[in-house]
């Protein structure tokens, strides 16, 4: 793939395979992703992209039988080196889910401050500082800045997700990785998280997989497509959309198949 | 078909209502002040009361589930986030077969292990025996609360940066705590009316006494003295006692009902 030679690389796969046991569902896979970029990862259902993602922030590994060969480079180091702790990796990569997951015996506080808690206590000035920003980042913060000691499971569908990119952004991670996070949303909700993504490029890198080419196209700089485990096609997003390279990518984006 | 599961479930409530009014009948009427505050008199006299017996009852049952909530508690914890192997299977096994001993048996093996090397009957070899049938049961009812949590907000703890441990503990276990809150509150409800357990262990004691290292009396150990014995004062009494008892486990029960209903409310 072709990221401008200027552009600083923030997270790079080499060689990356993931397995469940023997079976390898994401195979031999190298890409790059540059600094302040968006990144999406598209393909048909059950092509690994959504296996690719969880090796980014080493959640592959605590399913039942996932483990990865080569190797997963954050600012130049491997995270899979084994002077790595995974916890305190996770920290630095965020990450949000298909279907919001607030914690539900928390405030909508606590939830934006759990990641922040979770690196050790800070004063109470701190914290609401953070909480703030979070939440504005995630274009949350007028909705809820009056409610913010209210359950977290008295906010909307699309609220709820734009909280849980808040809890994400709150312990400032480096990387934000988003796994399909529209698929349960309305089309006014996943408008909001597209815009957000715009934004929120300006801070971090960001690699999101979703199934809806026209939020690869509207949102991303550069576009992978994936099929049966295997990295088809990478590049600038306008590119990959009107001149691919491959008959698959462009059977694939024409509607052909998947 | 739906005529049928009717008779039946009035059938259910008809035994429930049947017994409370037949205790309140025969019980209610001896329910005052001195009932609740002295202890009994030497037998064939009238008068006296249970206070021994209502002291012994807390004592007994808070000890109890002072050894078993947090044994079950922890093992359920175990069971539902760690116990998909071997060990877990058989730790499954060894407290479902606990959990359908008979409680007698329970009460011979503490005083097996407890009375006998003691030399002596004791309130604390009591509550051990009331734990130990307590334990599989709060176990059982903690993994399926637990494993109730969807596995989305363990990935999303983790996500975040949380440890395992911390995971289960500060998300998992607390979005299952009022379903665990249920299951104990259910627990300490059926351990406080068991007898069987209590004759080899507690044994009963007519006087009043706090001291766990002593014989102690319970509401039911009492019931089951006065209700086998041969003086009408006595068995006025335990039709009393009877009634205490089941309020106290009604109470039990609403307070379990209540519990459940702080979940569904939180959930919405």
């Amino acid at each position: 793939m072709a990221p401008p030679a200027d552009a600083v690389l923030q997270l790079e796969t080499v060689r990356l395979t993931a397995l469940y046991g023997p079976r390898a569902v994401v195979k031999d896979v190298s890409l790059m992703f540059p600094k302040h970029s968006v990144s999406a990862v598209i393909g048909p259902s059950g092509c690994g992209k959504s296996t690719f993602l969880r090796c980014l922030n080493r959640m592959h590994e605590l399913s039942e039988g996932g483990w990865v060969t080569g190797r997963v480079l954050l600012d130049g180091a491997d995270i899979y080196d084994e002077r790595v702790d995974p916890v305190q990796l996770r920290r630095r990569i965020g990450m949000v889910f298909q279907r919001p997951t607030p914690f539900p015996t928390m405030s909508i506080y606590d939830n934006v401050a759990a990641g922040l808690r979770v690196n050790g206590s800070r004063g109470r000035g701190e914290l609401d500082e953070a909480v703030e920003r979070a939440l504005r980042q995630a274009a949350l913060w007028d909705e809820v800045q009056d409610r913010l000691r209210h359950s977290a499971l008295a906010l909307s569908g699309g609220q709820q997700q734009r909280l849980c990119i808040a809890r994400a952004l709150a312990p400032q991670p480096e990387v934000l990785l988003l796994d399909e996070p529209t698929a349960s949303l309305d089309p006014s909700g996943t408008q909001r998280i597209e815009d957000l993504c715009h934004e929120l490029k300006l801070a971090y890198t960001i690699v999101i997989v979703t199934h809806n080419l026209q939020q690869a196209a509207r949102v991303s700089d550069y576009t992978a497509f994936f099929f049966l485990g295997e990295l088809v096609e990478v590049a600038r997003t306008e590119d990959l959309f009107t001149k691919p390279a491959r008959e698959q990518t462009e059977a694939y984006i024409t509607g052909r198949f998947g | 078909m739906t005529g049928l599961v009717a008779v039946l479930s009035f059938t259910a409530v008809l035994a429930l209502v049947l017994i409370l009014a037949d205790l309140i009948a025969k019980g209610a009427s001896s329910l005052d002040w001195s009932f609740f505050t002295k202890n009994p008199v030497a037998a064939g006299a009238t008068g006296g009361g249970v206070a021994n017996a209502i002291v012994g009852t807390g004592i007994i049952v808070g000890l109890a589930a002072l050894i078993g909530l947090p044994v079950g508690i922890g093992t359920g914890l175990y069971l539902a986030e760690y116990g998909s192997g071997r060990l877990g299977w058989i730790v499954r096994f060894v407290a479902d077969v606990l959990n359908g001993t008979p409680s007698i048996v329970i009460g011979i093996f503490a005083w097996t292990w407890l009375v006998k090397p003691m030399g002596h009957f004791s309130a604390l070899a009591g509550s051990v025996a009331l734990a130990a049938l307590m334990i599989p049961m709060i176990a059982r009812t903690t993994e399926e609360m637990v494993r109730l949590v969807p596995h989305s907000l363990r990935e999303a703890a983790l996500a975040l940066g949380y440890a395992r441990w911390r995971t289960s503990l500060r998300i998992v276990a607390r979005t299952a705590l009022a379903g665990i809150v249920t299951g104990c509150l259910v627990g300490i409800a059926r351990i406080a009316g068991e007898t069987a357990p209590l004759i080899f262990t507690a044994l009963g004691n007519l006087n009043f006494t706090v001291s766990v290292g002593q014989p102690m009396q319970t509401l039911s150990l009492q019931i089951y003295q006065y209700a086998s014995g041969p003086f009408d004062e006595w068995h006025r009494l335990a039709w009393a006692a009877a009634l205490v008892l089941m309020g106290l486990v009604l109470l039990l029960a609403v307070g379990a009902r209540w519990a459940i209903r702080q979940r569904h409310g939180a959930a919405r």
